[in-house]
């Protein structure tokens, strides 16, 4: 199973006066149970290349494949892609509507037509599988810290079984102890369930600590496509388009520049503090 | 006293049901006392959900105290004939640049503040011009915010305030929703107003990177203030941190991980620069 993006283009308001190019020539493959990071500055095209993933936007040209299927023919079902490729969007809590957080993880499989029975029973493992304690399940959840809430907005595209999950910055605005454990759950999915999941965001600190492929986005065109090692190691030209790398790998060129003999490749503060220990431990 | 002082204050969000019995009664502040000195940059971290905002909008008068004392600028905030001062005084900076831009003209939107106070008009051009400059955004006086980047809006947001002339300015979590570059300008713009125009600062964020400069550092947690000091001192104690589901910068982390591994690395390590040259006396 596969997604494959050839030749894609898109453009906004095209003939217009506001004509914008939002992505240019895009060609990918992503693989079944990958975990990506989409990473670029605000406007590189990120969000309308995700959007282009479930068929919410059509490509101007160019095609794009599921598990081999063509998403743009006549014929093909484009409801059962949005069932199958999953989106949370920026602060999905606020899309929360019914009267509990149960109703509201039911509504999605419910509208998939599965039955009351089956929708609640899949709403039940889509909560458990977000690690939300069971005597919440029938507050509203607008009384939820914002963690939670984002965490039951989640478990809503879970409970409709997805087979691709992306998150749109699933961590904008939570304080640290949040973002690691939405992160962690994600990871845990990813391992035991096998979803393919791709995460865009803005920190490089959690990309590098989760996924095993880099997207970088530039002007609506890929400028990597990497593993987070060798996409840190562009840090200049990181910069350049207003990323950055993690400030552990920052350091790592800093102690090498300074004439400690460490390699520059680490990305993560597991791996700086290994590669340290090594050189200068004793 | 200081620019913001409170005594004992206390904030409760009281819960009614339909027929306006009280369900529940929710201390968000509970018994805050802090003195904050003119001049100075002051960060306030806690978990979401801990007090900060409310806190903040204590600040301003756009909540008032249900016990205790809050002062801005020396004058209490619970007297309603001081309500417009303090909140010329005290300007407010929220999360989401896009809710805080009301014109179609970036100099109209800096305007709008001063115009709605009666400034005379002259004075209002003088005011928009040096607001936009002190945070290098007058080249883009004619343009329309929404071609802006999430940087660029959420400093036109804060030369909306800074034209107010204010003593002081309030940031709540400015650069949750920004990119890393755009994460750097609105520091570096805090900075500079704090340090050339002596506008005391306070930053509510979840990025503990932002705080390692500040002045001082207050740590909230179940509506009180539970830690404070400089960032120095609040970030040698991670574990302590970490209980109250914040973190310290990816650089007190690995530093502090070298540390219990046996190199002789201080607690407290900051940035890159100090954390290379203790290694390279290693």
């Amino acid at each position: 199973m596969s997604i494959i993006l050839d030749k894609v283009n898109f453009v906004y308001s095209a003939d217009t006066a506001y004509e914008i190019q939002a992505l240019k020539n895009i060609n990918l493959k992503i693989e079944d149970g990958e975990f990506i990071g989409i990473i670029g500055h605000t406007g590189s095209g990120k969000s309308t290349l995700i959007q282009h993933l479930n068929g919410l936007t059509k490509a101007t040209s160019g095609g794009i494949y599921y598990n081999g299927e063509d998403i743009y023919d006549e014929d093909y079902d484009l409801r059962s892609l949005r069932n199958k490729v999953g989106l949370v969007f920026q602060y999905p809590e606020h899309q929360l509507f019914e009267t509990t957080v149960f109703d509201d993880v039911c509504f999605g499989p419910m509208n998939q037509g599965i039955g009351k029975e089956q929708a609640q029973l899949r709403a039940f493992a889509a909560l458990k599988s977000v690690g939300l304690p069971e005597e919440i399940y029938y507050h509203s959840p607008f009384d939820l810290s914002g963690g939670q809430k984002r965490r039951v907005a989640i478990a809503g595209v879970l409970a409709m079984k997805p087979e691709v999950l992306i998150l749109d910055e699933p961590t904008a605005g939570l304080d640290p102890k949040g973002r690691d454990e939405i992160l962690d759950q994600v990871a845990k999915l990813h391992e035991e369930q096998g979803i393919t999941v791709i995460l865009v965001s803005h920190s490089m600190e959690d990309v590098a600590k989760y996924v095993g492929r880099i997207i970088v986005m530039n002007q609506g065109e890929v400028m990597f496509d990497d593993t987070p090692k060798q996409v840190f190691g562009h840090y200049k030209e990181l910069e350049s388009v207003g990323l950055a790398a993690p400030q552990v790998t920052y350091l790592m060129h800093e102690l090498h520049d300074a004439g400690i003999p460490v390699t520059t490749d680490a990305t993560t503060v597991a791996e700086a503090k290994e590669e340290i220990l090594k050189k200068l431990g004793r | 006293m200081g620019i913001i002082k409170t005594k004992g204050l206390i904030h409760e969000y009281i819960h009614r049901d339909e027929e306006g019995n009280v369900e529940s009664i929710q201390n968000a502040l509970a018994g805050v006392d802090i003195d904050i000195e003119k001049g100075q940059f002051v960060a306030i971290l806690g978990h979401n959900g801990s007090g900060k905002s409310t806190l903040a909008k204590h600040m301003n008068a756009i909540l008032k105290p249900t016990e205790g004392t809050m002062w801005v600028g020396g004058m209490d905030t619970a007297e309603d004939e001081h309500l417009w001062d303090i909140r010329q005084n005290a300007g407010m900076v929220f999360q989401n640049p896009d809710n805080q831009i009301i014109a179609s003209v970036v100099e109209e939107d800096v305007g709008f503040g001063p115009e709605n106070i009666g400034v005379p008009t002259d004075e209002i051009w003088q005011r928009v011009e040096e607001s936009l400059k002190s945070v290098g955004m007058l080249k883009f006086r004619s343009h329309s915010p929404n071609k802006l980047s999430g940087g660029q809006k959420q400093r036109v947001a804060i030369a909306g305030v800074v034209a107010m002339q204010p003593d002081c300015i309030i940031l709540d979590e400015p650069t949750a929703m920004l990119d890393p570059n755009g994460r750097k300008e609105v520091l570096k713009t805090a900075h500079l107003l704090n340090r050339e125009k002596g506008v005391t600062i306070i930053l509510i964020t979840h990025y503990m990177e932002e705080v390692v400069e500040a002045d001082k550092v207050f740590v909230m947690d179940k509506g009180e203030i539970v830690m404070e000091g400089t960032p120095r001192e609040i970030f040698s104690q991670v574990d302590t941190l970490k209980a109250h589901r914040l973190d310290v910068p990816q650089i007190t982390l690995l530093a502090d991980e070298l540390r219990k591994a046996g190199l002789p690395v201080p607690a407290g390590v900051l940035t890159r620069e100090e954390l290379v040259e203790v290694l390279c006396k290693l």
